[in-house]
């Protein structure tokens, strides 16, 4: 029923003095043509998804590993490890904001919980409590920094990012004398903390605990962004923050708790690498920020904020976590992962590109 | 010149919606406004008029409680008020549309409706936006205003830009806006568009609603308002109700009348006197 709207003579608003007549619905030609396609078509993760699947069946015929349950163990763990810092950097980017230290935060919180634990003799719970809450107030202290300073969160989280590493070499060093931090397993607490955090499950293959993690919040990210409140606000910080705080939503507010849960979740990763590794290298996380941001951009989210998904972002972390084994199974020289990461995120950029433009409508 | 606000005391109550009588603000020893008395009434709109610079955006920030007013009286139907914050005011029943900054672009048109006062179901950590309440609601609220959506999901940035000044209108007068000022609704916006919002403003004032509808095009204002009241440099420069003034005047008003002759001529003069400009 496209009611095409003859428009009326002098649209200027003619007779308008009299009570005017309900407007006809202004039946809109192009939504006739959205079907079940065009509504696929929208969400943002589609693009991962697809990639995904190509990329898995390319590496299936590469090696015949790659898609047995043991393959699928190492590349889940590869991905889970990405993943859950991922979906957390998503919800950030959803939100409009960037955070470059989430990569050297992981490496902060291993090496913090193994002072505490293997120099500090505490126990490995309470270091694990201790390590959250130090970094909650780095990304509190982020946010407020943005929101209060009003400067690009680029260039406030590359400080915080360089601060972080030299506090990592520097205090490391001085503690131990190496860049290393070794002994966790020695603490009190660490069975059980190892169990929970780092261990592995489903007992032939060890597919890493991680995975159950990762999963178990990118489904909580999932629902706090399309079924919550606070995911209502966080697309419209992202998306346009005069217009949301026009209409009465807590801006500040909530890029600060992005940010603060954005270097929680990343320490949260860094505490379980170290268990796992039972030590902390001072080095650790470095540059695996830009892996958070690619698997994230991957996964659809636009780099100026206000669309994405978290199930994207974990998408594109499993994107990356299968190329980096695949082409180790594959044999070949694993220089070549960075190349394809490039190669990968360009063409993401390029899709989110087209995507956003559809969304947003080139007539004003 | 500046007419007797008695007139505009017509409503069931006896008082109009929102009135302001003699208002002043200085900004230091700069004069924003000077001796402003306006009023609306319920289902009537009020257009203000005014070029560049004569304190139409002063205007509506005291009106919205974003600035607060020195002198005279803010009168909230009937009652004298200061707003002190811009949160007061839209409890009060007065929401301002702002031109660009009304709608996020990216987000559904549901989502749009609702940002900021989503209604919920559940409870504790189960508590969530009730979607399906949401899209039917904003689906027969924008019906009301005779727009038919036939995808909720969609993103509002696909629409023109009459059709979201149409949704932040909507989701103004939903949510219960007694007064709705508009900043400017139709000055972005095309020739055919700005006839779309002028219906929109119709639709609101039949429901009810007191609008004040603020703008520079006296051939926008002309065909939906009441009441025109014009600013010029701080202060008021003539209020007429519809009987009382012709379109033909009220351009002539706006385009500063007698100083548009002067100029007209003075042009003329320049362009014989002068020849080729440097």
């Amino acid at each position: 029923m496209v009611s095409n709207t003859s428009p009326a003579p002098a649209a200027g608003g003619a007779g308008a003095a009299a009570p005017a007549p309900p407007p006809k619905p202004l039946a809109d030609e192009r939504l006739a043509e959205i079907g079940t396609l065009a509504r696929i078509m929208r969400r943002p993760e589609l693009g991962a998804l697809l990639a995904a699947v190509v990329i898995a069946v390319f590496f299936a015929t590469q090696s015949s590993l790659f898609l047995q349950l043991n393959g699928i163990a190492n590349w889940t763990d590869v991905a889970s490890t990405i993943g859950i810092p991922a979906v957390a950097v998503a919800l950030l980017m959803i939100g409009g904001e960037f955070d470059l230290s989430a990569g050297v935060m992981t490496g902060s919180a291993g090496l913090m919980l193994g002072v505490l634990t293997a120099e500090v003799g505490m126990n490995v719970w309470v270091a694990i409590v201790l390590t959250l809450a130090a970094a909650a107030c780095v990304g509190f202290m982020n946010g407020y920094m943005v929101m209060r300073t009003r400067l690009p969160s680029f260039i406030v989280t590359l400080a915080t990012f360089f601060v972080l590493q030299g506090v990592n070499l520097g205090v490391t060093k001085a503690i131990t004398g190496q860049v290393v931090v070794s002994g966790i397993d020695t603490a009190a607490g660490f069975e059980s903390a190892s169990k929970v955090l780092g261990g592995s499950f489903w007992e032939p293959y060890d597919f890493r605990v991680t995975v159950l993690w990762w999963i178990a919040i990118t489904a909580l990210a999932t629902w706090t962004l399309t079924r919550t409140r606070v995911g209502n606000w966080i697309y419209g910080v992202g998306g346009d923050a005069n217009a949301a705080r026009n209409v009465g939503v807590p801006v500040t507010r909530v890029k600060i708790s992005l940010f603060t849960m954005t270097s929680l979740i990343s320490a949260l990763t860094g505490i379980m690498i170290a268990l796992r590794l039972s030590s902390a290298q001072a080095s650790q996380g470095v540059g695996e920020e830009f892996q958070y941001i690619i698997a994230a951009v991957v996964g659809g989210c636009v780099l100026t904020g206000g669309f994405g998904s978290a199930i994207g972002a974990a998408l594109g972390a499993t994107i990356i976590g299968m190329a980096f084994i695949g082409i180790q199974f594959a044999g070949w020289n694993t220089d070549w992962r960075f190349l394809f990461l490039g190669v990968i995120l360009l063409v993401a950029v390029l899709v989110n590109n087209y995507v956003r433009k559809r969304a947003e409508g080139a007539r004003r | 010149m500046t007419a007797t606000t008695t007139e505009t005391a017509r409503t069931a109550s006896g008082a109009p919606l929102l009135e302001v009588r003699n208002v002043c603000k200085y900004f230091g020893n700069v004069v924003a406004l000077k001796d402003i008395s306006v009023g609306v009434n319920a289902g009537e709109v009020t257009c203000v008029l005014g070029d560049n610079g004569a304190g139409k955006s002063t205007f509506i920030k005291i009106l919205s409680g974003v600035h607060q007013h020195d002198e005279g009286e803010l009168l909230c139907e009937g009652e004298p008020t200061v707003f002190t914050s811009p949160r007061e005011a839209k409890e009060r029943g007065i929401a301002t549309v702002y031109q660009d900054l009304a709608t996020v672009p990216l987000m559904s048109l549901w989502r749009n409706f609702f940002l900021g006062s989503e209604p919920t179901k559940g409870w504790g950590p189960f508590k969530r936006i009730d979607v399906r309440r949401a899209r039917e609601t904003m689906v027969s609220e924008l019906r009301k205003m005779g727009i038919d959506v036939r995808d909720p999901e969609q993103p509002v940035g696909t629409l023109s830009g009459g059709e979201r000044q149409a949704v932040a209108i909507a989701r103004a007068v939903y949510f219960g806006a007694k007064v709705l000022i508009l900043d400017e609704p139709t000055s972005a916006l095309g020739v055919k568009q700005s006839g779309v919002v002028l219906r929109y403003i119709a639709q609101a004032r039949d429901r009810g609603v007191g609008v004040i509808f603020i703008t520079h095009n006296p051939h926008h204002a002309y065909p939906v308002g009441d009441r025109f009241v014009i600013l010029n440099r701080g202060r008021l420069m003539g209020d007429w109700r519809k009987h009382e003034i012709t379109r033909e005047e009220l351009v002539h008003q706006m385009s500063g009348g007698a100083e548009l002759d002067a100029l007209e001529h003075e042009l003329r003069r320049t362009l014989d006197g002068e020849g080729a400009p440097a």
